[in-house]
């Protein structure tokens, strides 16, 4: 005897849920739902692209200039003449700063939340720094050109150009408020959490024994950390990394209240105390002027490298991501 | 018992240091743990130093903007009028006025793009744990990773190409929404996945094992169980969405009157107040700004912590 269900039920087990050709209909639909709901958002993403590529190759199409090294963007007048030379530099080079400062940063934090701090301080800390991902971008912005300007102009710029200048990338050229130094500091300070929170999350993950192994061989608590938790989470950090340049590549708002954007024809410079403007901030500055298809078209193709720029490193972060896994569970 | 050859390997015997210093240190060449003793304190104190400030660090920008949003809008917040008050008929020169037709479009905007993400970003989480992997869902999990790097402007861009572009239709509240659905879904999607894929096997098997359907158990067992964990999606979600500009700026017109028509004409919202007088040098104006800043920083803030304390307090017992 193998059952000890009541006999009026053991009569007819498959009947003791009544309506179950409904239930495996009603099963039906519901996995129908939740795989539309799952091809919604890849559809999504397909239309975005699409879009943008379609609205963007008229303008294209119609441009006098050529859209990859030219530095004009005219789009008032009969003729368009636009090209993304300035834009593309000024975003890369902003980013990629931004990064080279919140990394070691983000690192030096997350090492100190997961290794350092005692536990039972360790949990608020790490929530207050998660506090700052929570602040608004226009609000950094406010903060940045109306509070930490003075001093990152006084302090570091004026500084940096007197006693460097003759390096091209310190040279002053007369912008002495929004310049991409400043920008690079406001979004490592935004990227920073996003950091922070992906490098703590592989830091902590550090197999318990190696890091014992290290300890009991009387290694210091940096040589531990050196030796076992840096190198179990170096791809980790990396693909943090690389989601954090991509937010910084896209941030919008901030950037567009910090940087201050130079006159056409302005002359071309390597510096950073240059002004200038990202693609993601030359859309913001002129959505007011979206009235003709052609005019817009010149923004979104702007808009489509930007997509394009963004879903590359976001892209490779997650490669990153998924060969850590297989070979965390190798 | 001793070692003739220390570096025949532990199997020759005892463990010697220079064992465990080959284990550590592939490449056995000049290394800090050869150091002398003095040196390697004074390194590792140095190190902890260094990670004490890079907190420090990272901390002083949040104390500094909440300290300064605080110090320049505060004052306007105590006022009653800053919540029952729009800024119709107040000029840039005049005190007076609130905040109120702001803080309705912002939870307005909030609250319609949290009706579509919600369903959205839960079934997609639901395709993707309660159902086996496939190529298609595959697929999914690497687009919801694509639509969290989206970059606001560039989701903006794409609805009014939609919007205004191609259905030629005006700039509207309810197209601000649609753009922040973009945003809003991957964050729904990835933390409801998280608590769906914490809430225990057995739960399911038992409940396939009385012969519930599988709809059902996901709806009536699964879900509630990991509800903490969509609440707290939820809230996140929409603390980035409340936050965001850039999108208010292609397709979000402000306007000083409170207005709540989703489909015509301008709506108000916090960030586009901050923006429409972040310029102005006239005291008034600029304690309006720092006041909304303030209101729209207390508003995600809450709702960060309110998020986080949720998914605390509920953790799924596993």
């Amino acid at each position: 005897m193998t059952t000890t269900v009541t006999p009026s039920a053991g009569a007819a087990p498959v009947e003791t849920f009544h309506g179950r050709g409904r239930d495996r209909w009603a099963d039906r639909l519901f996995r129908g739902t939740a795989t539309g709901a799952g091809l919604v958002v890849v559809a999504v993403v397909c239309l975005v692209g699409a879009f943008l590529v379609v609205r963007a190759v008229p303008a294209l199409a119609q441009n006098h200039a050529n859209f990859l090294t030219s530095r004009v963007f005219e789009v008032d007048g009969g003729t368009l003449r636009f090209g993304i030379a300035d834009l593309l530099w000024t975003t890369l080079v902003s980013s990629v700063l931004a990064l080279t400062i919140a990394v070691p940063l983000a690192v030096g934090v997350a090492l100190f939340l997961t290794q350092y701090a005692p536990p039972r301080l360790a949990g608020p800390a790490a929530a207050v720094i998660d506090l700052l991902a929570a602040v608004p971008s226009i609000v950094y912005g406010l903060w940045a050109v109306k509070v930490l300007m003075p001093y990152v102009r006084d302090d570091v710029q004026d500084p940096l150009s007197r006693a460097l200048g003759w390096i091209p990338l310190f040279s002053d050229v007369g912008i002495s408020s929004g310049t991409v130094l400043l920008v690079s500091i406001v979004l490592a300070i935004m990227i920073l959490p996003i950091i922070t929170a992906l490098s703590r999350e592989v830091f902590a993950r550090t197999p318990r024994a190696h890091r014992e192994a290290a300890l009991a061989l009387g290694a210091t608590r940096w040589e531990t950390v050196r030796t076992t938790v840096l190198p179990f989470g170096r791809g980790g950090v990396v693909a943090a990394s690389m989601l954090g340049l991509g937010r910084a590549l896209g941030e919008t708002v901030a950037v567009m209240i910090v940087l201050s954007t130079l006159a056409p024809g302005a002359a071309w410079s390597f510096s950073l105390l240059n002004g200038g403007e990202t693609f993601a901030s030359r859309i913001a500055n002129n959505a007011a002027e979206f009235d003709s298809p052609e005019k817009t078209g010149a923004f979104i193709a702007a808009g489509l490298v930007l997509f394009v720029l963004t879903f590359v490193v976001n892209a490779i972060a997650r490669l990153v991501v998924e060969r850590q896994a297989r070979r965390g569970t190798a | 018992m001793t070692v003739e050859n220390p570096m025949a390997g532990p199997t020759s015997g005892r463990l010697t240091r220079t064992d465990v210093e080959r284990l550590l240190t592939p490449d056995p060449g000049p290394s800090l743990l050869v150091a002398t003793s003095l040196r390697r304190r004074v390194v590792d104190r140095l190190a902890r130093v260094a990670m004490v400030l890079a907190f420090a660090v990272a901390l002083a920008p949040l104390v500094w903007i909440l300290g300064t949003v605080i110090a320049k809008g505060g004052h306007l917040l105590l006022q009653q009028d800053w919540w029952s008050e729009t800024q119709r008929g107040i000029t840039s020169r005049r005190v007076g006025g609130g905040a109120l037709h702001a803080i309705t479009g912002t939870l307005l905007q909030a609250a319609v793009t949290a009706a579509i993400s919600l369903p959205l970003g839960v079934l997609t989480a639901v395709y993707l744990v309660e159902y086996p992997r496939t190529r298609v869902s595959r697929a999914v999990s690497f687009m919801v990773d694509i639509l969290t790097g989206v970059p606001s402007i560039v989701a903006a861009l794409f609805v009014y190409a939609l919007w205004v572009t191609t259905f030629g239709l005006q700039r509207v509240a309810f197209a601000v929404s649609l753009s922040l659905v973009l945003l809003m879904v991957p964050v729904v999607v990835r933390s409801t996945e998280e608590m769906l894929r914490l809430v225990p096997m057995d739960l399911r098997e038992a409940s396939d094992a009385l012969g519930v359907p599988r709809w059902r158990t996901v709806v009536s067992v699964v879900l509630p169980t990991a509800l903490s964990g969509i609440i707290t999606g939820a809230l996140l979600g929409l603390a980035r969405v409340m936050g965001e500009t850039a999108p208010l700026l292609i397709l979000g017109p402000y306007t000083k009157q409170l207005a709540t028509d989703l489909f015509g004409g301008p709506m108000a919202t916090l960030p586009t107040m901050i923006n429409q007088d972040r310029t102005e040098a006239l005291q008034p104006a600029v304690d309006r700004v720092w006041a909304a800043a303030l209101t729209l920083v207390l508003l995600v803030l809450v709702l960060n912590v309110v998020g986080r304390l949720v998914s605390r307090r509920h953790r799924v017992a596993t």
